[in-house]
C-alpha cells in the first residue's frame, strides 16, 4: 500500500531563528489509514497538519504528500494543491454571511463545478454529515456541533482522499466532540485517509486507531492501529 | 499530486468555467453592491463628481471655442488704398480680390464714404469741417473663407500687403489670438486637472476596496485555506472597482447633463443680448462614453492597484 503523507526527518521552526516546534520527525500514513496525533499544546501537532496543508514549510526533510514532495510546489501551484485535501478546523473557519449551502459549494464554485453538479454534491455532502435540510440557515443560526459538521461537509464534498483537521473538536461538547469522530470514522470506512490532531485522550482512546503522539516537537510513541490502550473497551 | 477524476459533466472546459465564473461574479459583486446602497451611492457620488468636473470644463472649453469660432467668421481685414489709387482702379481690385482663393468677401468703401462714416460715429465731425482736405484713405474690407486657418488667414493679409495699391493691411485679430492663447490655457488646464482627478479616483475607489478587503480579510484566509487562487480571490474587488466607476461614470453624466440644462437658459439670453444664435451644446454620446469608459478603467485600475497590494498580506498559518 503506498502512503499518503510521508514525513522523512522533518524539522521545524517558528520564524527564521525562533524555537524548534517539530524535530527530527519522520512517519508514514498509508492511504486508507486513519490516525491521530496527540500531544500537550506547543508539541507540535498543528504545525505537523501545517506543513501536510502547505501553510507552512520545513526547515529540514522532506515531506510527502500523495506522491508529491511538498518542496518542489511552487508559490502558485498551492490552491491547486489545496484543492485536492480536505481541512478541517478547530473554530470552524465558516462565512457566516453565507447559508450552510454556499459554505459547502464554495470548493466546487472554486473549481468551476457546474450549477447542477454543486448542488448533487452540496447535498450528498450534507447528507453524510447529518445536515440535510438545513442548507438555506445561516451558519451562526447551528449549534457548534452542526457547524463543524458543515465544515466536514466542505471539506468532503470534493471527494478528497485525504482529509487533515486540526483539533476538531477543542470547542465542542463531549458528546458533539463524539459525533464529529464518528463522521470521520465513517469516511474512513469509504477509503478516505483522515489526520486529526487533537488532545482529547479521553475521546480517541476508545477508537481503534493509530496514535501518534508528540511530545517537545518529537514523536514520543507511535501505537498502531488494534493496540489496546489503557482505560479502552477490551477488545476496542 | 494525483487528482481526483472528475466527469466533465461535473466540470466544463476551462474557458467555459472562465467565462461562468466571470459572470458569475460580475453580478454577484452588483448583488451585493446593490444590497448596501448608501454605501454604494455615497462612493459612485464621490467618483462620479470627480469625473464630472473635467468632464464639465471640457464641455465648457468646447462651448467657448465654438463662440470664438463663429466669431472668426466674422473677421475682416482693411486694405488702406495709397492716395494715388482712383475709385476706378480700387473697384477694379475688389473685382479681382473677389475672384481671389481664400476670399469670402471684398467690398470698396471710397474716401467720401469713409470721411461719411468717420463724422457720424467718432463725433469729430465739427473738427472735420476745420480740414481743407479729406485726410481718410479709400479702403477695401475683406472677409477671409471661414475655413481658413488661422495661420492661412495670416498669410493672406502678407500678400494682400504686398500689392502694389495697398499702403497698409490690417487685421484686427490680435483680441482673437489672445483669446485662443486662453483657450490653450483652459484645455490644458482641463487635461491637468482630468489627470489629476483621475488619480483621485483611482485613489478613491483603492481605498473604498482596501477598506473591503480589511472587511473580508478572514474570507480571504478562508478562501486561501480552501485552495481558493489568487485570480478567485482578486476578482470580485476587481468588479466592485469596475462597478463603482460604472456607476460613477453614470452618475458623472447625469450631474454634466444637469448643469448644462440649468446653464442653456442663461446662456440663451446672453446670445440674444449679443444678437447671437448661440446655443450652448450638450454633452454628446461620444464624450458620455469615453466618460463611462473612463470611469470603468479608473475603477479597475484603482482596485487592481489595492488588491496587488493588500491581498497578500492574508495569508493563511
Amino acid at each position: 500500500m503506498t502512503d499518503i503523507v510521508h514525513f522523512h526527518n522533518v524539522s521545524h521552526r517558528y520564524g527564521d531563528s525562533g524555537a524548534a516546534s517539530l524535530t527530527d520527525v519522520t512517519f508514514r500514513i498509508e492511504r486508507g489509514e486513519m490516525a491521530f496525533i496527540t500531544g500537550a499544546s506547543g508539541a507540535g501537532k498543528s504545525t505537523l497538519l501545517r506543513l501536510v496543508a502547505l501553510l507552512a514549510r520545513p526547515a529540514r526533510g522532506q515531506v510527502v504528500v500523495n506522491g508529491v514532495n511538498l518542496a518542489t510546489v511552487p508559490r502558485r501551484k498551492i490552491p491547486e494543491f489545496r484543492q485536492q485535501i480536505g481541512i478541517i478546523f478547530q473554530n470552524f473557519n465558516l462565512l457566516n454571511d453565507r447559508t450552510v449551502h454556499d459554505n459547502v459549494a464554495l470548493p466546487l464554485v472554486i473549481r468551476g463545478f457546474h450549477h447542477d453538479a454543486i448542488g448533487r454534491r452540496v447535498r450528498a455532502a450534507l447528507d453524510s454529515v447529518g445536515l440535510l435540510g438545513k442548507e438555506r440557515l445561516l451558519p451562526l443560526m447551528l449549534s457548534g456541533g452542526e457547524q463543524q459538521r458543515v465544515g466536514i461537509a466542505r471539506a468532503i464534498v470534493t471527494k478528497p482522499t485525504l482529509l487533515i483537521a486540526d483539533e476538531p473538536t477543542g470547542n465542542l461538547d463531549p458528546k458533539m466532540a463524539r459525533e464529529v469522530m464518528q463522521v470521520f470514522e465513517r469516511f474512513n470506512k469509504v477509503g478516505v485517509s483522515v489526520l486529526v490532531a487533537t488532545h482529547a485522550i479521553d475521546l480517541i482512546k476508545q477508537m481503534p486507531h493509530r496514535l501518534i503522539h508528540l511530545h517537545g516537537g518529537r514523536i514520543r510513541d507511535d501505537e498502531p492501529m488494534g493496540f489496546t490502550r489503557p482505560g479502552a473497551p477490551a477488545g476496542g | 499530486m494525483a487528482k481526483v477524476p472528475e466527469a466533465s459533466s461535473e466540470r466544463p472546459a476551462w474557458i467555459r468555467r472562465w467565462a461562468q465564473e466571470n459572470a458569475r461574479v460580475l453580478f454577484a459583486t452588483l448583488g451585493r453592491l446593490c444590497r448596501e446602497p448608501v454605501s454604494t451611492l455615497l462612493t459612485a457620488a464621490v467618483i462620479g463628481i470627480t469625473l464630472a468636473l473635467p468632464a464639465a470644463l471640457h464641455v465648457l472649453a468646447q462651448n467657448v471655442s465654438a463662440i470664438s469660432y463663429s466669431w472668426e467668421g466674422t473677421l475682416q481685414a482693411s486694405l488702406f488704398l495709397k492716395d494715388s489709387v482712383s475709385p476706378e482702379r480700387g473697384r477694379e481690385l475688389v473685382q479681382s480680390l473677389q475672384g481671389r482663393p481664400g476670399i469670402a468677401r471684398a467690398s470698396y468703401i471710397s474716401r467720401e464714404q469713409s470721411l461719411v462714416e468717420f463724422r457720424e460715429l467718432s463725433g469729430f465731425g465739427e473738427a472735420l469741417d476745420l480740414l481743407t482736405d479729406n485726410p481718410l484713405p479709400a479702403v477695401i474690407v475683406v472677409t477671409p473663407q471661414r475655413e481658413l486657418a488661422q495661420a492661412q488667414v495670416s498669410r493672406l493679409i502678407d500678400e494682400l500687403a504686398r500689392l502694389p495699391e495697398v499702403e497698409v493691411a490690417k487685421l484686427d485679430q490680435k483680441w482673437l489670438e489672445r483669446l485662443y492663447a486662453i483657450l490653450a490655457i483652459i484645455q490644458r488646464a482641463v487635461l491637468i486637472i482630468s489627470a489629476l482627478l483621475a488619480l483621485a479616483v483611482v485613489v478613491t475607489v483603492g481605498n473604498t476596496i482596501r477598506l473591503d478587503i480589511e472587511n473580508r480579510r478572514d474570507e480571504i484566509i478562508v478562501m486561501k485555506l480552501i485552495g481558493a487562487p489568487d485570480g478567485f480571490i482578486r476578482r470580485p474587488f476587481m468588479y466592485t472597482g469596475v462597478w463603482y466607476g460604472v456607476f460613477g461614470g453614470l452618475i458623472a453624466w447625469l450631474l454634466v447633463n444637469l448643469a448644462l440644462k440649468a446653464l442653456a437658459g442663461p446662456a440663451r439670453n446672453l446670445a440674444g443680448l449679443y444678437e447671437s444664435s448661440f446655443k450652448l451644446s450638450s454633452l454628446s454620446w461620444e464624450a458620455g462614453f469615453i466618460m463611462l469608459g473612463a470611469g470603468v478603467v479608473l475603477g479597475g485600475l484603482g482596485s487592481a492597484w489595492t488588491v496587488g497590494r493588500h491581498l497578500s498580506r492574508y495569508e493563511p498559518g
